[in-house]
């Protein structure tokens, strides 16, 4: 079990991670999430007394890591790939790590045979790809058959296989009853791995719940509804209906509705008293991707602008159309609705505009609030939606399957 | 691959649903033992070995002392000159001067290179106690650096006293003997230590190297080019104080008649590596990795 409390560290005038506490428990795996640069790295090199804490502790079955006895029987740790001298075989470098601890050397061998590595074990480590550094990384943390195990992006790097067996492989272990702790930013892996999250971002604690609760908490799921396009009157009348029933409704960019707040059989029974015919009435669950961009959209550092080549490009000829910009660059593109409480009072979901249950008051300028809500069209107009051609817009799945879940999966 | 399971026995896998008064526990099959220096060395002696650079410094070595050496003697044997009252051992010191980077250069490796490869990071997490991974890179450096030195110092004293028998020179005494191979292995072994200590501290190996072979070369330079008369006493203390001045003072000739004499230049390397090592403790203790 890890536990921090109180968790600060500062790098001159800069705060890496702020007043961070959590519990990391045994028998599941906690997946630790947080844009690039929220401390996620800073937190796990401070649970592994590899730096100090300005202040408040961390400590792994109650001890702090520097104190236990025989650590790396305990806690074992993938902090990354490249933490090798390239110099040295596979085979040695885990070696030196046994004999380090006192694990006897014939389970170098083994380990080395659990992560697929046996043909390179006399290898020097510097020709390895950042797979096979991965899973070197991975039987390092192996090596001490420890009871606390934590992977800082375990899955970069590796092959569809590998990423397969990396999930399995913490499932495993967390189902042995030992503590399993493990950072990512591949959404869709932790919805399929994880059993609990950690999310942090501007080192901050932002949310620690489950998987599903935090699904359901930040992120609703919500109802496809599609009309004619042939009869865009009836569109109209029936976003008049829903809204009036207590719905929710936005428009999407093909001309489709989004509607949340309604179960599909009141939809279906408003249409039919509307007198409005329905192409399409399916039911979509929000991912888990979609529930961590809602979070995290004001806490993110680093976010990739429009590329202007301004004063490079030659003047576009009369009459051309300019280039479609990379959704998702500039301002963020269309985030999963909010969670059904917050609705009422901000029914279109602008980032930020719905409280964060679970997230901890932010001192310092906390982008979120002031930020407009951009990234959600104009719900007025939804006739001239379609017409323009997706500029800042996470698409949704197209029509030819509309059963299938937004979950990427 | 398929997808491999590690050799685990079963545990019960009863998670709990909410968090109890008892979590699941996992026990490893594998003895836990109590680690202590004897692990950490072993540790660091493998990995001594198993990287290419430990083999490239010392084989440079080695050619270097021995290959001056021999060729030094060779030189001196074969012109007619008269070495009556003088000692033979005293040529072993040429190889050794040039022999020392390469020393130096190793005993920085050792510790510098594992923060140039993020090595660091892994072996700290492996062994919590810093001092005692520090403690043992120390043992199996100076191990290392000593025994090489003196099998090469040694074979060049003997070949020197066999060459040059027949120019004069005078046949060494048991004292000379042992300075002109224990006392200047020691000496070369507690140079290195401290690059090692330096490379600590520093963390960076280009830096670290070019640190130690400055503080080598850099008063003998400054004191050649002193030439004020307000500065003399700075220059002698340079010149006798230097590096490789104080090399010579085991092999009984010396750049001056004052200045450090006997075993005198052990004792000062012996204390300058420990305050640098003690200084290297605390900072690896206290700064983050």
């Amino acid at each position: 079990m890890i536990e921090a409390v109180g968790l600060t560290k500062r790098y001159g005038d800069k705060t890496a991670v702020y007043n961070l506490s959590f519990q990391v428990r045994p028998g599941a795996v906690t997946g630790f999430l947080g844009p690039n640069g929220s401390g996620k790295s800073t937190t796990m090199r401070m649970i592994l007394g590899l730096d100090n804490p300005t202040s408040g502790r961390v400590t792994i079955g109650g001890y702090p890591y520097r104190k236990l006895p025989n650590a790396p029987r305990q806690v074992g740790a993938l902090i990354d790939a490249k933490a090798v001298h390239g110099g040295r075989s596979a085979r040695n470098h885990l070696l030196s790590l046994a004999q380090l601890s006192g694990i006897p050397a014939r389970r170098v061998d083994e380990v080395l045979g659990v992560v697929g590595l046996q043909d390179v074990a006399r290898k020097r480590s510097r020709g390895f790809s950042l797979g096979m550094g991965q899973r070197l990384g991975i039987a390092a943390a192996l090596l001490g058959d420890p009871q606390v195990l934590l992977f800082d992006e375990p899955v970069n790097g590796l092959d569809p296989e590998g990423i397969l067996w990396v999930r399995n492989l913490m499932k495993a272990l967390a189902a042995e009853g030992r503590t399993v702790f493990v950072s990512s930013h591949l959404m869709s892996e932790m919805a399929l791995t994880a059993d609990h999250l950690i999310v942090i971002g501007r080192g901050q604690l932002l949310a620690d719940m489950s998987v599903r609760d935090f699904i359901s908490a930040n992120s609703a799921g919500f109802a496809r509804v599609r009309t004619p396009d042939t009869e865009p009157h009836l569109r109209e009348k029936l976003s008049l209906a829903l809204t009036e029933a207590g719905g929710q409704v936005l428009p999407e960019q093909d001309g489709a509705l989004r509607v949340t707040g309604l179960a599909l059989p009141r939809i279906s029974d408003l249409a039919h008293e509307a007198g409005v015919r329905l192409w399409e009435l399916s039911p979509h669950q929000a991912s888990l991707e979609e529930a961590y961009m809602r979070m995290t959209q004001g806490v993110v550092d680093y976010r990739s602008t429009a590329d202007q080549k301004a004063g490079l490009q030659q003047p576009l000829p009369p009459g051309a159309q300019p280039p479609v910009p990379v959704p998702g660059q500039g301002q963020p593109g269309w985030y999963a609705p909010p969670p059904p409480q917050h609705a009422g009072a901000h029914p279109y979901g602008g980032p930020g505009a719905a409280p964060q249950p679970y997230a901890q008051p932010v001192p310092q300028g906390q982008a979120a609030p002031a930020q407009p809500p951009a990234g959600a069209p104009a719900p007025a107009v939804p006739a001239a939606a379609p017409a323009a051609s997706a500029p800042s817009s996470v698409s949704p799945a197209p029509v030819t399957d509309p059963t299938k879940s937004e979950d990427a999966r | 691959m398929s997808t491999p399971q590690p050799p685990m026995p079963q545990a019960a896998p009863d998670r709990p649903a909410a968090p109890g008064p008892s979590f699941p526990s996992y026990a490893s099959p594998i003895p836990v033992v109590r680690t202590h220096l004897g692990h950490a060395i072993a540790s660091e002696w493998t990995k001594m070995k198993s990287v290419r650079s430990t083999m490239w410094t010392l084989g440079v070595f080695v050619l270097l002392v021995v290959g001056i050496g021999l060729l030094a003697g060779a030189v001196v044997a074969g012109s007619p000159s008269d070495l009556s009252g003088e000692n033979a051992l005293s040529l072993g010191l040429f190889g050794l001067l040039l022999g020392s980077m390469c020393i130096i250069t190793l005993g920085v490796l050792t510790t510098a290179s594992e923060y140039g490869t993020g090595m660091v990071r892994t072996t700290m997490t492996a062994c919590p106690s810093r001092g005692r991974v520090l403690a043992a890179k120390a043992v199996v450096f100076f191990l290392v650096a000593f025994v090489v030195t003196l099998v090469s110092s040694s074979l060049v004293a003997v070949a020197h006293v066999a060459l040059l028998e027949g120019n004069g020179a005078e046949d060494p005494t048991g004292g000379e003997w042992l300075k002109a191979t224990v006392g200047i292995s020691l000496y070369i072994a507690l140079l290195g230590l401290l690059s090692l200590a330096v490379g600590s501290i520093v963390r960076h190996s280009a830096g670290a190297i070019t640190l130690m072979i400055g503080a080598v070369l850099a008063p003998l330079v400054i004191a050649l080019f002193m030439f004020a008369q307000s500065l003399a006493g700075v220059r002698q203390a340079l010149l006798e104080y230097s590096i490789p001045n104080q090399l010579s003072v085991f092999y009984t000739q010396s750049l001056s008649e004052s200045g450090p004499s006997g075993w005198d230049p052990l004792w000062i390397a012996l204390g300058v590596t420990a305050v640098v090592f003690a200084g290297a403790c605390a900072l690896l203790e206290k700064r983050d990795v």
